[in-house]
C-alpha cells in the first residue's frame, strides 16, 4: 500500500513540480498533500481525471484558522470510489490574499461547501458561480465568524444584534429579477 | 406544458411572468427551518434557491472553546435524530488522532448504538415522509416504535434525545442490567411493525404515484453532486463506509447493502426500508458477540484513576486532578474520520495543536451536501413533488446549519 | 408593551365590582372553552421539536387536552410553542409569526435554548426569545420530556382559567406599532442576555494556541 502512495506523490511531483510543497501521513493511514494555492485547480483536476487516481467524490471543502499562523488553510477531502483511497489536500493562504480558485465546475458539491468557507472565513473563491453568505443573514456585518480574532459572542453587543436581526427584511432579499433566468418560461 | 388556448390573447398586454413563492422557514413540511425560494411557472418549478442558516448555532466555533470531552454534549444537539451516532463518530475521530484503541466491549456497544440510531433515524424519516404525502398512520406506528428506542436511550444514558453517551476512551457508563434483553426484544418484535408499515406504503398506488420517477438523479451526477448514503445508493452507486472503509470490525458482520436502480424517491424509500432490516441483522449479531470486560480503556491519557487509588496515592490524585481540571490532551495533528451515518457519510475533521481544546472541529454534514442537490432534483417538477423530494432526501437542519 | 410593563400589571382582585355573578359564569364558560381547545402553533426548530412531536404522538398524546390539531397557520392558532433554539436569522420570522397570531394568544418557550439561549452563548443565538416575543410559560429542559411540555401546557390552561372578561382590555392589548419589533427594549435585552455563571470562564482558546495578535481587530462595536 505504501508503494502505491509513494508513487502517487512521485507522479504528482513529476507533473506539478514545485507546486507540491510537502506530503505526510497523518494518523497512520491518512495521506495529506500540501500544495501551492495558485495551482489548486490544476492539481485537483488532475486528481479527478487521471486514470489510477479517479478522485470522483469531493467529500469536504473546509478551512482552518490556526491563530498562531496568520492566514487560513483551505483543506479538501477527496475520496475515490473506484480505488477506495482517501486524500487530503491543504492550501495555505496568506492573510493579505485570502483568494483561491473555485472547484465548483469540477464537483457540484463544492458549490455550497465553498460558500460556507466564504461565509465563515472570508476566503474569496474566484470563479464561483454564486458566492454569497449561506449560514449568516444577508445583512450580517460583524465579519467572518470562524476566524480566531472573532470573539465567541460576536463583535456587537446583544442589544445591537437583536436590533439588527429584526431589521432584516427577508422579503426583499431576492427580487425575482435577481434570480438568474427570471422571465423565461419553462417551455422556452 | 402549455394549455391549448381557444381565446386569442392580445400580445404584450398581459404582463405574465414567473411567480416567486416562498416556502418556509416556518412550515410543516420542510423538516425543519428551511426556506425555499421557488420560481414557479404556474405549478411547475423553474428554479429553487434553498436558504439555510435559520438554525446556525455556531457549533464549530463553540468547539474551539470547549475541552475535548466537553464537545460530546454538543454533538448530540446537531443531529438530534441519531444522537448516539454523532457522539460515537466524534470520539472515534479523536481516538484515531490519539491512536487510542478502545476495548472490545466498547466497540460492540458502539456498534449496537450506531445501528440502533440508524433505525431510530430512518423511523422518523419514514413517519414524516409519509405524513408529508398524507399518510398519517405510519407516523403513529413509527413514533410508537421510536418510543421503545427512547426508553433504551434513557435507560442507558439518562436522556431520551441528548444522550452524550460517549467519552474519549469509552462510554459514560456500562450497559445497565436487562438492557440487552430489552434490545433483543426490540430486534425480535420490530420486523412486525416494519412489515405493517411496508404493507401500507410499498405497494400503495397513491404512494407509488407520488414517488416513482420523481426527483431522479443518475449515478454519476449523484457522485459529482456529493451525494452519500442511501441517496447515493438509490442511484446505483455502491458506496457504504461500513464496507469500503470499515471500522469497528464491520467487515466481520454479515449484512448486505441495498442498492437502488433508478435514483428516484421510490428507490430512496426502498433502500432505507431495507437498511432498517439489515441493521436488525447487525444488531442481532452484535448482541450475540457482546463480550464482557471493561467498557472504558485503561489508558493514563484519558481514564481517571479509581477513587481508591486517588485516596491512597498522591500520583493518582494529581493525575485525576489534571485530567479533570485541564482536560484530556490530544497530540498535534489532524484527522478526518467518517462513518456511515443514517443520512450519509458523516465525517469529523479534528485539528489539534497538542492542547486540551481543538484548534478546529469541523463536521462534514451529509445533509448539507445532500440538500445542495435539491435545485437540480426538483427542476421541472410540481410544487407537491418538491415536498416529496425534500422529504426523500432525509435532511436534518441541525446538522446542515450547525 | 415591554417586560417591565408586564411586571407591574395588577392581577384581578376578588371583590372587584365588575365581577358579578353573571360575568363570572360567562368567564367560566369562555375560559373552559378556550383552555380545552387550544390549537398549538408548533414553531419547532431543533431537538425540542422532536420531543414536541413525541408528545403529540400516541404515547404522550396531546389529543387528550384538545391539542392534537397542530395549526401551522398562525392565523388559526392560540398557543405559540417555540420549541428549540432561535438564531438571530430566525428572530424576525418568530416575531412575524407571533404578530400574525390573533388574540387571545399565549406563548410557551420550550426548552433551555428558547428560554435563555441554553448551551449556545454565541454570536448567532438569541439569548432567550423573551427578548423578542412576550412569553407566558417557560418550560426548562434540554429537551424537556413530553411530560414537561404537557405540564407547561397545563400551566397555560391554569393561566387561562384565572382570566376574566373584565380584564379583556388589559389582557388582550396589543400595540400595532410594536409589530416586527422586539418586545424588550435595549436595557431589558442587556439585563436578560448578560453573560453569567460558567459562560464567563468558557471563552478561552486552547492553552497552547496563541490568540490573535493585539490590534488585529478593532474595539467591540457598540
Amino acid at each position: 500500500m505504501t508503494e502505491g502512495k509513494v508513487s502517487m506523490i512521485e507522479a504528482m511531483v513529476d507533473v506539478f513540480g514545485s507546486a507540491i510543497t510537502g506530503s505526510e501521513i497523518q494518523c497512520g493511514d491518512q495521506q495529506v498533500v500540501h500544495v501551492e494555492p495558485s495551482n489548486n485547480l490544476e492539481i485537483l483536476t488532475w486528481l479527478k481525471n487521471t486514470e489510477g487516481h479517479d478522485y470522483d467524490l469531493l467529500l469536504d471543502v473546509t478551512a482552518v484558522d490556526y491563530g498562531s499562523v496568520p492566514g487560513v488553510e483551505v483543506v479538501y477531502q477527496l475520496w475515490s470510489i473506484t480505488n477506495k483511497k482517501l486524500l487530503r489536500i491543504k492550501c495555505p493562504l496568506p492573510e493579505d490574499s485570502l483568494k483561491i480558485r473555485s472547484v465548483a465546475d469540477l464537483w457540484g458539491s463544492a458549490n455550497w461547501l465553498e460558500r460556507e468557507v466564504f461565509d465563515l472565513f472570508g476566503v474569496q473563491f474566484e470563479g464561483h458561480p454564486d458566492l454569497r453568505r449561506i449560514l449568516m443573514p444577508k445583512n450580517y456585518s460583524e465579519g467572518h465568524p470562524l476566524r480566531k480574532d472573532f470573539p465567541l459572542r460576536g463583535r456587537f453587543s446583544r442589544e445591537k444584534q437583536t436590533e439588527l436581526a429584526l431589521k432584516q427584511d427577508y422579503e426583499d432579499y431576492y427580487s425575482p429579477e435577481q434570480l438568474e433566468g427570471f422571465g423565461q418560461r419553462a417551455d422556452d | 406544458m402549455s394549455v391549448k388556448q381557444t381565446i386569442e390573447l392580445p400580445q404584450g398586454n398581459l404582463d405574465s411572468g414567473n411567480m416567486l413563492v416562498n416556502i418556509g422557514p416556518q412550515h410543516p413540511a420542510t423538516h425543519g427551518v428551511l426556506r425555499l425560494l421557488c420560481e414557479l411557472d404556474g405549478e411547475t418549478i423553474v428554479q429553487i434557491d434553498p436558504d439555510i442558516g435559520y438554525l446556525h448555532s455556531s457549533f464549530e466555533k463553540l468547539g474551539e472553546f470547549r475541552t475535548w470531552n466537553q464537545i460530546v454534549p454538543l454533538t448530540d444537539r446537531m443531529d438530534y435524530l441519531a444522537p448516539l451516532m454523532y457522539n460515537c463518530v466524534y470520539v472515534m475521530a479523536v481516538e484515531k488522532l490519539m491512536d487510542l484503541k478502545v476495548t472490545e466491549r466498547c466497540k460492540v456497544v458502539r456498534v449496537l448504538c450506531m445501528e440502533m440510531e440508524r433505525i431510530f433515524s430512518h423511523l422518523l424519516w419514514l413517519g414524516t415522509t409519509a405524513i408529508d404525502v398524507g399518510a398519517f398512520t405510519p407516523f403513529l406506528y413509527a413514533f410508537q416504535e421510536r418510543e421503545r428506542i427512547y426508553k433504551l436511550h434513557e435507560a442507558f444514558t439518562g436522556a431520551r434525545i441528548t444522550t452524550s453517551a460517549t467519552r474519549i476512551g469509552g462510554m459514560m457508563a456500562d450497559l445497565p442490567e436487562g438492557w440487552t434483553d430489552e434490545l433483543r426484544n426490540f430486534v425480535e418484535t420490530f420486523p412486525e411493525t416494519l412489515d405493517e408499515i411496508d404493507s401500507l406504503l410499498t405497494r400503495n398506488g397513491i404512494h407509488l404515484g407520488r414517488t416513482q420517477d420523481i426527483g431522479t438523479i443518475s449515478g454519476s451526477d449523484a457522485v459529482n453532486a456529493g451525494f452519500t448514503g442511501p441517496n447515493l445508493r438509490a442511484s446505483g452507486i455502491d458506496y457504504d463506509l461500513r464496507k469500503d472503509r470499515p471500522y469497528y470490525d464491520y467487515e466481520t458482520y454479515a449484512f448486505e447493502v441495498p442498492i437502488g436502480k433508478n435514483g428516484d424517491c421510490y428507490d430512496r424509500y426502498l433502500v432505507r426500508m431495507e437498511e432498517m432490516r439489515q441493521s436488525l441483522k447487525i444488531l442481532d449479531q452484535a448482541l450475540r458477540r457482546l463480550p464482557g470486560g471493561p467498557i472504558n480503556v485503561d489508558d493514563p491519557r484519558v481514564s481517571l484513576p479509581s477513587k481508591t487509588d486517588c485516596m491512597n496515592d498522591m500520583e493518582s490524585m494529581i493525575h485525576h486532578f489534571k485530567i479533570v481540571t485541564e482536560g484530556v490532551r490530544v497530540p498535534p495533528g489532524d484527522c478526518y474520520f467518517a462513518i456511515e451515518g443514517s443520512k450519509g457519510e458523516l465525517g469529523m475533521y479534528v485539528v489539534s495543536d497538542g492542547g486540551e481544546k481543538p484548534v478546529r472541529w469541523r463536521v462534514r454534514p451529509p445533509s448539507f451536501v445532500n440538500l445542495s442537490v435539491l435545485p437540480q432534483l426538483a427542476e421541472g417538477h410540481q410544487v407537491s413533488d418538491l415536498i416529496m423530494i425534500n422529504a426523500s432526501l432525509d435532511i436534518v437542519l441541525g446538522e446542515i446549519d450547525r | 408593551m415591554g417586560i417591565k410593563d408586564r411586571q407591574n400589571e395588577q392581577l384581578p382582585v376578588a371583590g372587584n365590582s365588575e365581577l358579578t355573578f353573571l360575568t363570572t359564569k360567562v368567564d367560566f364558560v369562555v375560559n373552559w372553552a378556550r383552555r380545552n381547545s387550544l390549537w398549538p402553533m408548533p414553531f419547532g426548530t431543533a431537538c425540542c421539536a422532536i420531543e414536541m412531536m413525541a408528545s403529540a404522538a400516541s404515547n404522550f398524546d396531546l389529543a387528550r387536552f384538545g391539542m392534537e390539531r397542530m395549526s401551522f397557520s398562525p392565523r388559526q392558532a392560540d398557543v405559540l410553542i417555540c420549541a428549540g433554539r432561535v438564531p438571530y436569522k430566525l428572530a424576525p420570522v418568530l416575531r412575524r409569526t407571533w404578530d400574525q397570531m390573533m388574540q387571545p394568544k399565549w406563548c410557551i418557550s420550550m426548552g433551555a435554548c428558547a428560554s435563555s439561549g441554553g448551551v449556545f452563548d454565541t454570536y448567532s443565538m438569541v439569548q432567550g426569545i423573551d427578548t423578542i416575543v412576550p412569553v407566558d410559560v417557560y418550560v426548562p429542559g434540554c429537551p424537556p420530556r413530553p411530560e414537561g411540555l404537557i405540564y407547561g401546557l397545563m400551566m397555560i390552561q391554569e393561566k387561562i382559567k384565572s382570566e376574566s372578561m373584565a380584564d379583556h382590555e388589559r389582557l388582550r392589548r396589543e400595540d400595532p406599532e410594536g409589530a416586527g419589533k422586539p418586545v424588550a427594549d435595549s436595557s431589558e435585552v442587556k439585563a436578560l442576555t448578560g453573560v453569567f455563571g460558567n459562560s464567563t470562564q468558557q471563552d478561552k482558546f486552547s492553552s497552547l494556541a496563541q490568540t490573535a495578535r493585539p490590534g488585529r481587530f478593532k474595539d467591540v462595536l457598540k
